[in-house]
């Protein structure tokens, strides 16, 4: 299984998708000039510390709110290698699915955490953190298709012969 | 063995003869809508995917609502890029300024009872008042369903919400959806269908029902249904079929949770900075000064709520230093806002009118506010940023409670 190490940045419950990229930046022309004002409203600083290969560790109700789906976008577009919250708003989830951005549900990890702490992922099986095991589980078929694909953009492109 | 309104949909459309929560089906779109912020992401991943055709072009509606009228330079490139796709495809449903997408859906008659329909917007989930199953997804599978019509759904568990009783004077339905979003939790029905039922609703207007639909997903919920029945029919203009008719979920249906409610029991509610769950009644809020007030919405922006607003307003002014802006949530609703004199009660009360469309809502378009201001508004969310900068403090309440905010300039229980 698919294995790796990350930084780790820790927000809390309902981080909603007007926080992760407010309205007023969602007509900038690419999901790159969209960047620096991720998670803006409450941690106007955060966009730019993130480095490629962080982890976002979050607690219940991650990406609550409106369908923009510039909001996995751009957290995928940060760098981001995975986000791990207690769970998931349901259009988030699809988007970030749709887009390739990896979302692990667990329940225990962000009430232990401490940020810019070190975290190792095995895809579908577990998180260690300060040698303690949290167990994850897999996703459904359906979606690890669309995964597998490197989301749905290539999945249709196969379906339409171009691929 | 009984099944929910949604189970009933899901089986119709799929032409199954069971269907369980858990499952995954793919349904067929029976109309989608794209709004003008999503349309250039839609339109390029749409070719990226390499479609040529729409799959059924008269079965999509492509409304131009958050950027209308534009309020920078580069939001017109969304109406240009919108009109170009539209042209290629041979789109013909494209509305460019008549009205808040959610209004014209259902207004202008796009969607019918027991109909699937898939738009790129949250508040998609305001159909369930007609007993349509409706839900908001992302601009990459919107792309996807122009070119398949088809998306994959997981069957939902359903939480049945009763409410019987009648409601005591000034609360109305937005009362109940925020009490019932402060009783579940932002996340307390996520993934899953909320079903209307009890004879508070009923008697309730279609207009009232979308209020609350509109909401549901506010509590994580996939769509907010309620059964059609003669008001739904009068306002699609339709006779109910059969199909239609049975849509109300059976006696032994099996849902994860009931809830029920007095409608006796409600007061005056509002969702307190910056959380749509932190809900506390008016009545403990009394006293806090705000700045301004907006009525208006894909929420509450519909004939009944300028009403509702115009009964307070009447031959009396708002406070000084607080701005009242009402925003009618479709053209047609203007037109008869204007037609029967309302328009004039709320514009003598110092109300500022705008035209039909979301900018106040989402912060994007005028009524921007800014560090320690405070805004009574019955829209939807109020979120951290949401309506200026991330230090105003938003408290969502029904028209009625906010019109009457706006006479004191503080928050007072109507």
């Amino acid at each position: 299984m698919e294995k790796f190490k990350g930084k780790v940045w820790v927000l809390g419950d309902d981080i909603d998708t007007d926080i992760i990229i407010p309205t007023e930046y969602l007509a900038l022309k690419t999901i790159d000039d969209m960047k620096p004002y991720a998670f803006s409203p409450l941690r106007p600083e955060l966009a730019g510390k993130i480095q490629p290969g962080d982890i976002i560790v979050a607690g219940k109700n991650f990406g609550c709110g409106s369908s923009r789906e510039q909001a996995p976008e751009v957290i995928k577009a940060l760098g981001i290698r995975a986000v791990i919250a207690r769970s998931y708003a349901r259009i988030f989830f699809r988007n970030s699915i749709n887009n390739g951005l990896l979302l692990i549900e667990n329940n225990d990890l962000c009430g232990d955490i401490k940020e810019g702490d070190e975290i190792e992922v095995t895809v579908g099986e577990n998180i260690l953190y300060n040698g303690k095991k949290y167990e994850i589980s897999s996703l459904p078929e359906n979606l690890l298709e669309i995964l597998s694909a490197g989301g749905l953009v290539n999945a249709m492109r196969r379906l339409n012969g171009l691929d | 063995m009984g099944y929910t309104l949604i189970e009933k949909i899901l089986m119709h459309n799929t032409g199954k003869t069971s269907i369980k929560p858990g499952d995954i089906v793919t349904v067929d779109a029976d109309r989608v809508m794209i709004h003008d912020i999503f349309i250039p992401f839609v339109a390029e991943k749409f070719e990226e995917m390499g479609f040529t055709k729409i799959w059924d072009p008269d079965k999509a509606v492509l409304i131009y609502d958050h950027l209308v009228p534009a309020s920078q330079v580069d939001d017109t490139r969304h109406f240009h890029i919108g009109d170009g796709f539209a042209a290629k495809y041979g789109l013909k449903n494209v509305h460019r300024s008549d009205g808040i997408c959610h209004q014209l859906m259902t207004e202008a008659g796009y969607v019918k009872p027991g109909n699937v329909v898939f738009g790129t917007d949250s508040h998609t989930t305001t159909y369930g008042c007609v007993g349509a199953f409706s839900t908001g997804i992302g601009y990459t599978e919107m792309a996807s369903i122009l070119g398949t019509g088809k998306l994959w759904i997981r069957v939902p568990e359903t939480i049945r919400v009763n409410v019987n009783g009648k409601l005591p004077e000034n609360v109305t339905s937005k009362d109940i959806i925020l009490t019932l979003i402060g009783d579940l939790g932002a996340d307390g029905a996520t993934y899953k269908s909320l079903e209307f039922a009890g004879d508070t609703f009923d008697n309730m207007s279609v207009a009232s029902r979308m209020t609350i639909s509109n909401m549901t997903v506010e509590a994580g919920a996939k769509c907010g249904l309620f059964s059609p029945d003669e008001k739904t029919a009068a306002y699609c203009g339709i006779e109910l079929n059969d199909f239609q008719k049975d849509l109300r979920g059976d006696e032994d249906a099996v849902y994860s949770r009931v809830i029920n409610y007095r409608a006796e029991d409600f007061v005056p509610v509002m969702a307190c900075p910056s959380q749509v769950d932190k809900i506390r009644p008016v009545s403990e809020l009394e006293g806090i000064d705000i700045d301004q007030v907006f009525i208006g919405s894909c929420t509450n922006g519909r004939l009944e709520d300028l009403h509702a607003a115009a009964s307070v307003l009447k031959g009396r002014h708002i406070a000084p230093f607080t701005k009242l802006i009402v925003t009618p949530a479709s053209r047609k609703i203007y037109k008869e806002a204007a037609d029967d004199g309302t328009l004039k009660i709320l514009s003598e009360a110092g109300a500022i009118i705008t035209h039909p469309g979301c900018g106040l809502c989402c912060g994007r378009t005028g009524g921007i506010l800014t560090d320690g201001e405070r805004v009574v508004a019955t829209n939807n969310r109020n979120f951290l940023g949401r309506m200026g900068t991330s230090k105003v403090e938003i408290y969502l309440a029904s028209p009625v409670t906010a019109a009457n905010c706006a006479l004191a300039g503080k928050i007072i229980n109507p």
